[in-house]
């Protein structure tokens, strides 16, 4: 009961940055927009926030100087793949490489230094709840806000004005602007949710789950929240199921390591992607109820009529 | 009728690189008045209609709105004036319901109270004979359904102008006839109508008065009611093209195509399944399948050309099973299909005429050995712009670079030198401008008569009447009995249409 605690929870904190950048990726890609640039994103989310932690001695400055990096960086893209109606998946890309190349560059002096990451704050009373307690409400702050930032998406999305927008205008900018639908506002606003979630999941790379700074050190996750976006349907509660999927598959194989599993590392490395893209392709089985939730005008450049 | 001028434009030019669309237009529009705008396709209607709603501004002109001069610079703009619109291809979402669909098109402090809202749809709806549920979601709905919903969202903004797009084009004879009691209620009550379309009759029927267009100009003004439909034809088309085709009667020789007991199911949530299909064609004849869009006739097509492999039943053709053949070897056969997107699907945009020729005739001596013969290719090609007219810069200009009309008949003539024994052709003049109409026509007759058969998908009933000597009614992926047309009343297929008919087993009355 014990290991089954310990491993959930570790679950839980491992599944978390790829919930947090794939909820950001799902609000942008509703707009009809794809941002292919998650990965690099999310580099300089956690470089951001982990130089601005260290340097100002505040968690907190680490992470909003995170969620900014993020926000700038989807900012440059959406000037190119929203303002000037470029091809998203080349925008996309430019910035994941950008990305990746700028974090290295700025993190450079950084490598190897470490601070004190977000530990660990139990709610009172429901953190006593036997094994939910200690996995859901025994965890680092960042954590419950990505919970409640999955809850506001949800929430949105279904019953608020503004979701209602978004998911028009990610079905057919056309339509949209012929009702008067301000399309290009919409699809800004989308981008840099996007890219402040990505920034944030970066800083919860560097700041708590692992607190120090390597290059790359998202690992591929930017890329593994795309596909968990549209394996999930472009539904909220599947993102959350495949994220915490993917954390207990990455936790299983350190677990199986621990108990002296003899097989190749990289072999078992990989188990995570597989099992997550696996197990969502079988959930993403029935063609009526996804049809419902793709945005149809996805990946397509959007200019207002002239 | 009041006088009050509701609507009056003034000299309206708009521009478009290589093209004036609008070039000095005039146009009044008074209170309570249902106004039709007439015009061939690229005539300028749509630019006018999107100068007035806000979705392009003029070059030059004025328009004035209750007699006060306004520039209307956004869609939203014109809403809120009291402009409202329904587009021929519906700015509807499909994957929202209709009340969600009309919220959005409301202010926010009109849409938050959701239960009033539904309420407000729902009376308003069912006052003018529309009745429409709030809460299903816009993809179950009809075709004529979904315009209901835009039309109960322009009423819902009390609309004092509503711009119908073509509105009949996508309905049945019955649904039509009740779109048009809707109308005439809403003009006795002081709601202006601009109506475009280019079906003279209902235009005659409902309208005060109409406004011709031709090539961007005004060519005439008139009472639709105190003249023929043949005087506005002439205002539209002007004076040196043929109006219609002359179709001498058909005689069909042996059975070539057999149908029976077609059945396909759609994975797409949102297409149409094929049930029970069965036909049968001769040689020599046209049979036209009507129906209102989506209602199974781009399945029927795709079964028929082998793009899509039919679950269960037979298709013969000359005696030899087909259902089991791909596309190409279906083409081997001699069958030959125009599917309804002339872009895309009959054609290949970006490539010149003369490798758009290859794609489907490529079996005509145009590949030996595997290695293209361009000198044929380009013969071809240039035989099929010369035979049937086509206007273009020679066989090396793109698909995409030509007109409509232009493309379709370059299409029509792909298939038709290559002899084929069966062709399938959809919506072969949607879009097509009079003259280029009358030329296809004319192809498919003279196909017939060298003892092709011919299916003509068709929405305009028109041509069905005019071409075929069988038709019959595709609704819901169900086919009708094919009847003779000379004893099929259009209120018949009209029903049909609806879905009002048994099952199409017994469905060969001999023509």
């Amino acid at each position: 009961m014990e290991l089954l605690t310990n491993v959930l929870a570790a679950t839980v904190v491992a599944g978390t940055p790829l919930l947090l950048v794939a909820l950001g990726e799902l609000i942008c890609e509703r707009s009809g927009v794809l941002n292919l640039g998650q990965e690099g994103m999310m580099l300089m989310g956690a470089v951001a926030g982990f130089v601005a932690a260290l340097t100002s001695g505040s968690l907190v400055v680490g992470v909003a100087a995170a969620v900014l990096a993020g926000i700038g960086m989807s900012l440059l893209f959406a000037f190119m793949a929203v303002s000037l109606a470029a091809n998203q998946y080349a925008a996309g890309l430019a910035l994941t490489i950008f990305g990746t190349g700028l974090s290295a560059f700025l993190g450079a002096g950084f490598v190897g230094q470490s601070i004190d990451g977000f530990t660990r704050v139990a709610i009172p009373f429901l953190s006593d709840i036997p094994v939910l307690g200690r996995v859901l409400f025994d965890q680092d702050p960042l954590v419950y806000l990505s919970l409640i930032i999955f809850a506001g998406v949800a929430i949105f999305l279904r019953h608020t004005r503004g979701g209602l927008l978004l998911r028009a205008v990610g079905e057919d900018p056309e339509a949209a602007n012929a009702n008067g639908l301000k399309v290009l506002v919409v699809r800004y606003l989308a981008v840099a949710f996007g890219g402040g979630m990505a920034g944030l999941a970066g800083a919860y790379l560097s700041l708590a789950y692992t607190p120090l700074w390597t290059e790359n050190m998202t690992a591929g996750r930017g890329w593994i929240a795309l596909a968990l976006v549209v394996f999930a349907t472009w539904r909220p509660e599947r993102v959350v199921l495949g994220a915490y999927l993917f954390g207990a598959a990455s936790i299983l194989h350190l677990v199986l390591q621990g108990l002296g599993w003899k097989s190749s590392t990289e072999l078992l490395a990989m188990l995570p992607y597989v099992v997550t893209i696996l197990m969502l392709i079988l959930l993403s089985w029935n063609p009526a109820r996804t049809r419902l939730n793709t945005p149809l005008s996805l990946g397509q450049p959007y200019r207002p009529g002239r | 009728m009041t006088a009050a001028l509701r609507l009056k434009l003034e000299n309206i030019v708009k521009e478009y690189p290589g093209c004036r669309a609008n070039d000095g237009i005039d146009l009044t529009v008074e209170a309570g008045e249902i106004h039709a705008l007439l015009g061939e396709n690229g005539a300028g209607k749509s630019t006018l209609m999107k100068v007035i709603y806000g979705v392009v501004q003029p070059d030059e002109g004025r328009m004035l709105w209750n007699g006060h001069e306004v520039r209307v610079s956004s869609p939203a703009q014109a809403r809120s004036m009291g402009i409202g619109m329904v587009f021929q291809h519906f700015s509807l979402f499909e994957t929202l319901t209709v009340a969600e669909n009309i919220a959005l098109s409301l202010p926010p402090f009109e849409a938050r109270d959701r239960k009033r809202l539904d309420e407000r749809i729902r009376e308003v709806s069912e006052r003018y004979g529309m009745a429409l549920d709030p809460r299903r979601y816009v993809s179950t709905l009809s075709v004529g359904e979904r315009q209901r919903v835009e039309i109960v969202r322009c009423l819902i903004q009390e609309s004092t102008l509503l711009i119908l797009d073509e509105p009949t084009s996508v309905l049945t004879p019955q649904e039509v006839s009740s779109l048009f009691a809707t109308l005439r209620q809403l003009a006795s009550e002081g709601c202006s109508i601009l109506f475009i379309s280019h079906k003279l009759e209902e235009v005659r029927n409902l309208c005060h008065n109409a406004t011709v267009l031709r090539q961007g100009r005004v060519s005439g003004d008139c009472r639709p009611a105190e003249v023929s439909a043949n005087d506005i034809a002439r205002l539209m088309v002007g004076n040196d093209t043929p109006i219609s085709t002359q179709v001498p009667a058909a005689e069909p020789g042996e059975v070539l195509l057999n149908v029976s007991a077609l059945e396909w199911k759609s994975n797409d949530p949102f297409g149409t399944s094929l049930k029970k299909v069965a036909l049968e064609l001769r040689k020599g004849e046209i049979v036209g399948i009507a129906g209102v869009a989506g209602n199974g006739q781009d399945e029927l097509l795709k079964a028929l050309s082998g793009e899509i492999l039919v679950d269960t039943g037979r298709i013969s053709l000359g005696g030899e099973n087909i259902e089991n053949l791909a596309p190409d070897q279906r083409r081997d056969l001699g069958v030959a299909i125009v599917p309804e997107e002339r872009l895309g699907r009959g054609a290949v945009p970006d490539m010149t005429l003369a490798d758009n020729a290859l794609l489907t005739a490529s079996g005509q001596g145009l590949v030996e050995r595997g290695l293209i013969r361009f000198g044929r290719v380009r013969e071809f090609s240039r035989e099929v712009i010369r035979r049937f007219g086509v206007r273009c810069n020679g066989e090396n200009s793109t698909a995409g670079s030509l007109s409509g009309g232009n493309l379709q008949k370059y299409i029509i003539g792909r298939e038709a030198l290559q002899n084929p024994r069966l062709l399938v052709a959809s919506h072969p003049t949607w879009g097509v401008d009079v003259g280029s109409a009358v030329a296809i026509h004319e192809a498919l007759v003279q196909l017939r008569d060298e003892g092709a058969a011919i299916v003509l998908i068709s929405e305009d009933l028109d041509e069905l009447y005019q071409l075929c000597n069988r038709l019959g009614a595709l609704c819901d992926g169900r086919l009708s009995p094919l009847a003779p047309t000379s004893e099929l009343s259009i209120e018949q297929l009209g029903q049909w249409m609806a879905g009002e008919f048994e099952s199409a087993e017994v469905s060969d009355v001999a023509a």
